[in-house]
């Protein structure tokens, strides 16, 4: 199986990381920056790794299902993750999750027929001051309304860019 | 960019260089005193670097609260294996949003700490472990780690002083429990994050069965100051046996949500009042979780104490990880305890039956009881059900999830009953039960 140039450089910093005999270590890591660029935990992907960190690939599906983040289907181009735990729940998590839901009509950890969004209701995201709060794939939204949320809900099915719907801007840099 | 404006009642010394332009860079750390502690560090013993940080009443930030001076003093002295630090960045608690802040505002403060406890334990090498959700926050560690290592504050030869330190970053993939510290070291050797049997302890075998100091991102940020200023400053600022100040992150139904910096023993009530600018839209407190969701919940009437491990104990709940979660008069109890169950059912391991069991059981039976299904005998087995999970499991997530549940059932029974009856959730007009 064949990375970019990215990806290669990264798994062979992973696999420095940790000492010789213990190459294991780099399974996860490698398992979530592989997601990025073939998009879920393939039978191919699983036996890739295996073989580079030394272990079967049985071991690998093993580890991998426990993780709630490395997905066995590909999910959206964009993924949207809701945050409905305690301190979102108090300020409208539930509701922007519901609407979510509602508007792309799909469930969780479900994606849109043409690929382009995905949702997930997740656990507490590490924003509850500035809640309610999502993530889209690897970026934070804080302090999200109802009406921004139907922007990107909206903004995203028609083919935009999260960067290009301006009602909602990314906090972290 | 700040996501909150600080407040004139904080003390800020771990997030003193928060808001300052760069205050990530090493530029703006060497600007303002960093890693002058490492330097003062690496001219004294090990012993004396221990006794410093027993001296300033630091107690683990990550919820547990034990003594972190005492923790690091059970390493053994001589090890035939090599010795790690391993951070704790796997923030997930309800409610807790502070190491986010401390590791993206200022990295090098948490890299330095962690370089001091390496000294005191004589380990070579460190991890980091962050959560997968906090990948941006992975990107600008690894930019801070290189720049220490161009500076030679990470090397084999650290400031030419002959001492070696090596540290790199590691990425979780998503699970509440490898924030468990025996969880957190199966995760990080590339396994299932399921809790070991302690003993042995971390200290003694955490990872690769090799002795391990394990804390939370906040404690390691501690340590700078406690090492520049001394031990009894430190201690100074805080209450008896609470030493310093902590990140509170105050979150639910207040004007002013946020991250604040105050000493331990605070006052809980003027925490919501003053700091959080009090109850959002002049409604009445109904009840608080003074530290993350694993916590007993508290009344109204229980709010006004000192937030401090041993004040919070006393009260029968716990100072936890930091996060306060405000909730005012029209919040339904059942749904807090619900939503809450909820999360440890879906975060439970799987390992322990009680828990296993207890979660999916508890999480039935109260979303049974919020849609207006319940019938009175099921508040006393909600209550007997918790109780018989606690101290039954391999790790706290079993009592994790019991506590906050036992305390609900107990506090608030009356709202329990309002749900009785086939009555749907009387706090939540649009909830209705859909027959299949």
């Amino acid at each position: 199986m064949t990375f970019s140039p990215g990806l290669e450089a990264r798994f062979e910093n992973f696999l420095a990381k940790y000492p010789a005999d213990r190459k294991r270590s780099a399974m996860i890591p490698m398992l979530i920056y592989a997601q990025d660029e073939v998009g879920s935990m393939t039978d191919e992907l699983v036996e890739e790794v295996a073989r580079r960190v030394g272990v079967t690939p049985l071991q690998v599906n093993e580890v991998l299902t426990y993780y709630s983040m490395l997905h066995r289907k590909p999910m959206g181009k964009y993924h949207v993750q809701i945050c409905t735990n305690i301190s979102c729940l108090l300020v409208g998590g539930e509701e922007l999750w519901n609407k979510a839901s509602h508007k792309l009509g799909i469930g969780h950890k479900e994606v849109t027929a043409d690929g382009r969004v995905s949702l997930e209701e997740v656990e507490c995201i590490g924003a509850c001051s500035w809640a309610p709060a999502i993530q889209v794939n690897y970026d934070f939204y804080h302090d999200v309304t109802m009406a921004q949320l139907e922007k990107l809900i909206d903004g995203l099915a028609a083919g935009k860019r999260p960067e290009e719907i301006s009602e909602l801007v990314k906090v972290n840099p | 960019m700040l996501y909150n404006k600080p407040d004139p009642l904080e003390v800020r010394i771990l997030s003193r260089r928060f808001g300052m332009p760069d205050s990530h860079s090493i530029g703006t750390y060497l600007a303002t005193d960093g890693y002058k502690a490492l330097e003062k560090a690496l001219g004294m013993t090990p012993e004396e670097i221990i006794n410093e940080v027993k001296a300033s009443g630091l107690r683990g930030r990550g919820g547990a609260g034990f003594p972190t001076g005492l923790k690091w003093s059970f390493v053994p002295k001589q090890s035939s294996k090599p010795k790690y630090i391993m951070v704790n960045a796997d923030e997930s608690e309800p409610g807790t949003c502070k190491d986010r802040l401390l590791i993206e505002y200022d990295p090098h403060q948490m890299i330095e700490g962690i370089l001091i406890a390496g000294l005191a334990v004589g380990a070579q090498q460190g991890y980091i472990y962050i959560r997968g959700e906090y990948r941006y926050l992975i990107d600008i560690v690894d930019r801070a780690i290189d720049e220490a290592y161009a500076r030679g504050y990470l090397g084999d030869n650290i400031l030419g002083r002959g001492v070696k330190f090596h540290l790199s970053t590691h990425s979780g993939a998503g699970a509440y429990e490898c924030g468990e510290e025996s969880a957190l070291l199966e995760s990080f050797e590339g396994k299932r994050g399921i809790p070991r049997i302690r003993p042995p302890f971390p200290a003694v075998a955490g990872a690769y069965e090799s002795p391990t100091v394990l804390n939370n991102v906040e404690t390691f940020c501690s340590v700078p100051a406690i090492i520049l200023n001394g031990g009894a400053y430190f201690a100074g600022l805080g209450t008896p046996k609470n030493g310093g100040t902590r990140l509170f992150c105050l979150s639910g139904h207040i004007n002013k949500p946020g991250v604040y910096e105050l000493p331990m023993g605070f006052n809980l009530m003027r925490m919501i009042n003053e700091v959080g600018g009090g109850m959002r839209n002049g409604k009445k407190l109904k009840a608080v979780i003074p530290g993350g969701s694993s916590c007993p919940v508290l009344k109204a009437d229980e709010c006004d104490l000192a937030m401090d491990f041993d004040t919070l104990s006393a009260a029968k709940s716990m100072l936890g990880s930091g996060g306060v979660v405000v909730m005012d008069e029209d919040t339904c109890m059942v749904k807090a305890a619900l939503r809450i169950m909820r999360f440890y059912a879906h975060e439970s391991c799987g390992w322990c039956i009680p828990c296993r069991e207890g979660t999916a059981w508890l999480r039935k039976l109260l979303t049974r009881f919020h849609e207006g299904m319940g019938q009175r005998t099921d508040i006393v087995l909600i209550g007997e059900l918790a109780r018989n999970m606690l101290g039954r499991t391999f790790c706290p997530l079993g009592d994790a999830a019991a506590l906050p549940t036992i305390s609900i059932v107990e506090k608030f029974e009356e709202e329990f009953e309002a749900h009785l009856n086939g009555e749907p959730c009387p706090y939540d007009k649009s909830s209705r039960l859909v027959a299949a």
